[in-house]
């Protein structure tokens, strides 16, 4: 034990001076990794300095002063930590953190000897603070103070690359640690050369060219020794690998992608930043996310190209467009179906549960925002238990443009619901949020359990707090009336009958989806008297009706209510004869773009169904449509129905106005995406 | 005179049974009907015009009681009750003006005792001032003599039969039949008279709306495409009958560009249309409107997006009644199975439980009623109005002593 604590003793006095010159005290300084460790709680302080000495708990906390970027890359990772509360996620991380110290111990016993002693504490200590102690502790190794020093001001992004060099092998134990020292030290003094030439050629801009070819070729001899530097680190590496692996599941292709591939590191910098420049850059990023990205424009001929060429289907433009909306995709539909099936084995790319799901929104089985997110997110979850991380390639990267190509798949099939858009986004964030050291399996079983609680929350119990709620609304010998099919309107419906009470239902259907007669099926079913209507009998019926309960697909943050076609008309009658109108949302479904006609973003469905009249078979004028050049039949999907028609929202945060849907969007949609 | 009242009933048959589509047709059948009425109407030597008035009320009650929403009936029935009073009036003013003023009061209550009891002189005069004559500042001015003279000749038509009795009996139902031919004729070249406007209302790339299919619509579109106007068409289908489909491929035929919609998607377009055209069912005396199911949410999204809504019809739908509830008194909630088809839904009721009243009603109006409000123009054979001038042009075609048919009678 002390002659692997030696050589950490002669370097710790350097850290412990500028950190511990207030409480100065020496020895628990020696390990260095507890001032990198400050926001995991004094426990894991106490934890390790029980260890050791019981000296100094406070000196320990202050210590984070002195190196910035551990401290904030630690304290930032923290509070992720401490978010994700899922059940049966914290033991695979302590079991790994277990793991990880014998690892790491049998692969660097000389220098990292302290990490048996700090296999006691583990349960505290999680991977990611292990491997943020590394490059400090081997920084401090490399004796060169004066690295140390200029470290946090001068070259934060080297230091970043330390980092993440280290954090993106957090599993692969300390054997890595023992590679990046060897790396990354030249790297560093290269580095602070090279930002020293460039000052100074910044500082004399009128040099000329001797001077910049002079930097070019320092530049050149500079990579080169990077380069040289790298395979060395490599060879280090390997050399250490088979002990490495040992220590958890993913270390050898991280291993092996640090030496292939740099850029990704430096894409990467940002998980490992300084904390407070990531907060800043992440709300910034929020923000940026949170503005609703441009949607496809299909008059746009460059894109339109593009896309195709991505298309994994083939489509037919539709003949008779509709001037109005070449914004939108017009495709001939049917032809998509059959070409699909015939190609199933081909389409090898596309996880097989992603492609029924495709199929079936294709033709049309499983429709409404629920159903379709629902579906949509038991088959990714499918496709991430099937998922295994090809070689070469990163877990995370490679399972988001996975998912990616997933999504656009099911959006050629049919265009998103913005449901089902927020689930994705969902589920992209919480790849991005993954730790980097845990292993695939863990990240698969997190991300699983990810996708099950927003199942479970965001739209199973998310519908009870809503059925909960607009049950008050319904009293005795009421009339309502509902529009379309909707499964929440319907368990609405159905538990306050269960309750026992007394109503009448006005079921409004419209052409050409006539949803209306599934639930009319299921309400008389159940025994709930019902009167059945279409939508032109609206203004008929609205005499008798006390209550408008609708459904939506999505509301928008200007209040604006996206939802089934005709919606807009039954709400606007509805407040013509000042009956009030109830829109059931979870607020998942809620969206911060705003819209204000229902022209510029809408789903257009297929134009024959309207030629076709169901129950009159010989009513075909229009049979010949697609000849007549002037015609064109137009089957919109959604309509945008102004806030002001909207008495109330009710979503499982409770009963608002539209006018609070802002709000919602802003208070809740933070932790709805990060949890 | 059997033969009449077999066509008569033959007739009521086909309105019970709602064998005949469209207020036009009904209204010219209804027309040619009471024409035949008074041809075959055999005239005593005194008070013509009052048999012919009974007869036509007579048949016309039979008819609006066969079927008390299709207005138009109705309305052709006062309406050729106003043209025989009409008629009577100028015989009897040209006959007393060939004679010259030879006005007595003894006449007069001669004349008032028999049927017209709430017909005041000031009503008559009323009514002859606004049908006989344009109201020019002439006649305003000499308003009053006038009108104090005018009752006293149409009242005296029963004892002009000094000098040529069949002949002025003969001219009296000539002259019946003959404004009932123009009668017919109208309602016939209603549609050309009202085309004749869509020019001056359409302008080059409008975009319009309507829902269903109405003859006057197409007609009126027909006739701005004549004019090498080009706009575009939007037509909602008109769930349940889906009319909007035949009116869709009729427009295609001459070139229109047109695309068809759902019902449900009005609202969604209605913002993108300069213009709501629809036709109607009857124009009712307030401004309001009966017109096929689902043109009331077409009114309320036009309303919202400021489209104006103009509702083309020709002068016989305008209907003297004042509306009460007519969403429900002027309605007819036609069969079901356009909606469900029969059975559908016999497999999951219960019978059993039901207590009397079946747990499934399924509602299939025919029509809506568009308040006033709503409307932005009447575009009808006499040039457009708005909805506030419509009791106006009601007292030029009917009397007020016709407005109701049946309490007459019975009286």
């Amino acid at each position: 034990m002390d002659s692997r604590r030696l050589p950490r003793t002669v370097i710790d006095p350097k850290v412990r001076q500028v950190g511990f010159f207030t409480s100065g005290d020496p020895p628990p300084a020696r390990f260095q990794f507890i001032p990198t460790d400050p926001g995991s709680s004094a426990a894991t302080a106490t934890g390790i300095s029980s260890v050791v000495s019981e000296i100094s708990l406070p000196s320990n906390s202050l210590s984070p002063v002195m190196i910035p970027p551990f401290l904030h890359s630690s304290v930032g990772r923290l509070p992720s930590h401490a978010r994700i509360a899922v059940p049966g996620y914290m033991s695979p991380r302590r079991r790994e953190g277990l793991q990880m110290p014998i690892g790491s111990y049998n692969s660097s016993e000389n220098f990292l000897g302290m990490s048996p002693m700090l296999s006691p504490s583990s349960s505290q200590l999680n991977g990611s603070d292990l491997s943020e102690v590394a490059p400090s502790a081997l920084l401090a190794r490399s004796g060169s103070g004066k690295v140390a020093s200029s470290f946090p001001g001068s070259t934060g992004e080297m230091m970043m690359v330390m980092a993440v060099k280290t954090a993106g092998n957090a599993s692969a134990g300390i054997s890595l640690r023992n590679v990046s020292v060897v790396k990354t030290l030249p790297v560093v003094t290269e580095k602070d050369e090279e930002t020293r030439t460039l000052s100074k050629n910044e500082g004399a801009k009128t040099g000329g060219k001797k001077k910049q070819t002079t930097t070019r070729a320092e530049r050149r001899a500079l990579q080169e020794a990077q380069r040289a530097a790298k395979e060395a680190g490599m060879e280090n590496g390997k050399g250490n690998k088979p002990k490495a692996s040992a220590g958890g599941g993913a270390p050898s292709i991280s291993n092996k992608e640090k030496g292939v591939k740099p850029p990704q590191k430096v894409e990467n910098l940002d998980t490992g930043t300084t904390s407070e420049k990531r907060i800043v850059r992440n709300t910034e990023k929020d923000r940026k996310k949170d503005i609703p990205q441009p949607q496809m424009q299909f008059d746009d001929k460059n894109r339109v190209e593009k896309a195709k060429k991505r298309a994994v289907v083939n489509k037919l433009e539709a003949k008779n467009r509709v001037e109005l909306f070449r914004h939108l995709p017009q495709y001939e539909h049917g032809s998509q179906l059959p070409y699909l099936q015939e190609n199933f084995f081909h389409l090898d790319h596309i996880h097989p549960s992603v492609y029924k799901v495709g199929l079936q929104s294709l033709s049309w089985t499983i429709f409404g925002g629920n159903a379709r997110c629902q579906e949509m997110l038991l088959a990714f979850r499918e496709a991430i238990v099937d998922y295994s991380t090809p070689p070469e390639k990163a877990f995370a990267r490679d399972l988001t443009s996975k998912i990616g190509s997933y999504v656009s798949f099911l959006i050629e099939c049919r265009p998103l619901s913005v449901s089902m858009g927020n689930a994705i986004r969902f589920l992209k964030n919480r790849i991005a949020k993954l730790q980097h050291d845990i292993s695939e399996s863990e990240a698969k079983a997190q991300l699983i359990s990810d996708i099950d609680r927003f199942i479970d929350e965001k739209i199973v119990i998310a519908g009870k707090a809503i059925v909960q709620h607009a049950v008050t609304k319904i009293k005795d010998g009421d009339v309502l009336l509902i529009y379309g099919y909707s499964s929440v309107v319907e368990m609405i419906l159905l538990h306050a009958y269960e309750q026992g009470k007394q109503f009448r239902v006005v079921v409004v259907d419209s052409r050409p989806m006539l949803e209306g007669k599934i639930l009319l099926r299921t309400l008389v079913t159940k025994g709930i008297r019902c009167t059945y209507t279409h939508i032109n009998a609206i203004s008929y019926i609205m005499h008798e009706v006390r209550c408008v309960f609708l459904g939506a697909s999505s509301v928008l943050s200007n209040g604006t209510v996206y939802s089934r076609i005709g919606t807009a008309s039954i709400a606007m009658v509805a407040h013509a004869f000042r009956v009030p109108v109830l829109i059931c949302c979870e607020a998942y479904k809620f969206h911060e773009r705003v819209q204000l006609d229902s022209i510029c973003s809408n789903e257009l469905g297929d134009p024959d169904v309207i030629a076709k009249v169901s129950g009159k078979e010989d009513f075909n004028h229009l049979a010949d449509w697609a000849d007549h050049k002037n015609l064109q039949l137009l089957n919109l999907l959604y309509d945008a129905t102004p806030s002001d028609y909207v008495s109330m929202i009710v979503t499982e945060h409770g009963m608002v106005p539209p006018t609070s849907v802002p709000v919602i969007i802003r208070e809740y949609g933070k932790d709805q995406f990060l949890f | 005179m059997p033969d009449i009242q077999a066509l008569v009933n033959d007739f009521i048959l086909k309105l019970k049974r709602r064998k005949i589509e469209g207020s036009q047709a009904t209204a010219r059948q209804t027309a040619e009907l009471l024409r035949a009425v008074v041809s075959h109407q055999r005239l005593p030597y005194t008070n013509q015009a009052l048999a012919l008035l009974d007869a036509v009320r007579d048949i016309g009650e039979q008819l609006i009681a066969a079927n008390p929403v299709e207005l138009a009936v109705g309305n052709i029935v006062r309406r050729v009750l106003h043209i025989i009073r009409e008629e009577d009036l100028t015989s009897v003013a040209s006959a007393v003006d060939g004679l010259g003023l030879s006005t007595n009061s003894d006449d007069d209550d001669n004349f008032e005792h028999d049927d017209h009891p709430i017909l005041s002189a000031a009503a008559v005069a009323a009514a002859a001032r606004s049908t006989l004559r344009a109201p020019s500042l002439q006649t305003l001015l000499e308003g009053l003599p006038e009108s104090a003279l005018a009752p006293r000749p149409s009242s005296s038509g029963g004892d002009s039969e000094g000098k040529s009795k069949s002949a002025e009996r003969k001219k009296l139902k000539h002259d019946v039949i003959e404004a009932i031919n123009e009668l017919i004729q109208d309602i016939e070249t209603c549609h050309e008279q009202i085309s004749e406007q869509a020019v001056g209302l359409i302008h080059q790339n409008e975009v319009i709306l309507t829902l269903g299919r109405s003859k006057t619509v197409k007609e009126f579109l027909f006739a701005a495409n004549e004019k090498k106007r080009s706009f575009r068409v939007f037509i909602a289908e008109g769930a349940p009958r889906y009319q909007g489909h035949v009116l869709a491929k009729e427009l295609v035929a001459k070139g229109l560009q047109t695309t068809v919609i759902t019902d449900s998607a009005v609202f969604a377009m209605i913002s993108r249309v300069n213009m709501v055209i629809v036709g109607a069912h009857a124009i009712m005396a307030n401004g309001g409107v009966i017109a096929p199911v689902g043109i009331n949410m077409v009114a309320l999204a036009a309303q919202r997006h400021a489209v104006p809504f103009v509702v083309v019809a020709g002068a016989h739908k305008l209907c003297p009644l004042y509306p009460h509830n007519p969403e429900v008194l002027l309605n007819d909630l036609q069969c079901p199975s356009d909606l469900l088809d029969f059975g559908e839904f016999s497999d999951c009721m219960d019978f059993s439980t039901s207590g009397g009243s079946p747990l499934l009603h399924v509602v299939n109006p025919a029509f809506d009623f568009i308040p006033s409000k709503l409307v932005s123009l009447f575009v009808t054979d006499t040039g457009g109005h708005s909805p506030s001038y419509m009791y106006r042009l009601i007292a030029d075609y009917y009397s007020s002593d016709d407005f109701v048919v049946e309490r007459r009678i019975k009286s």
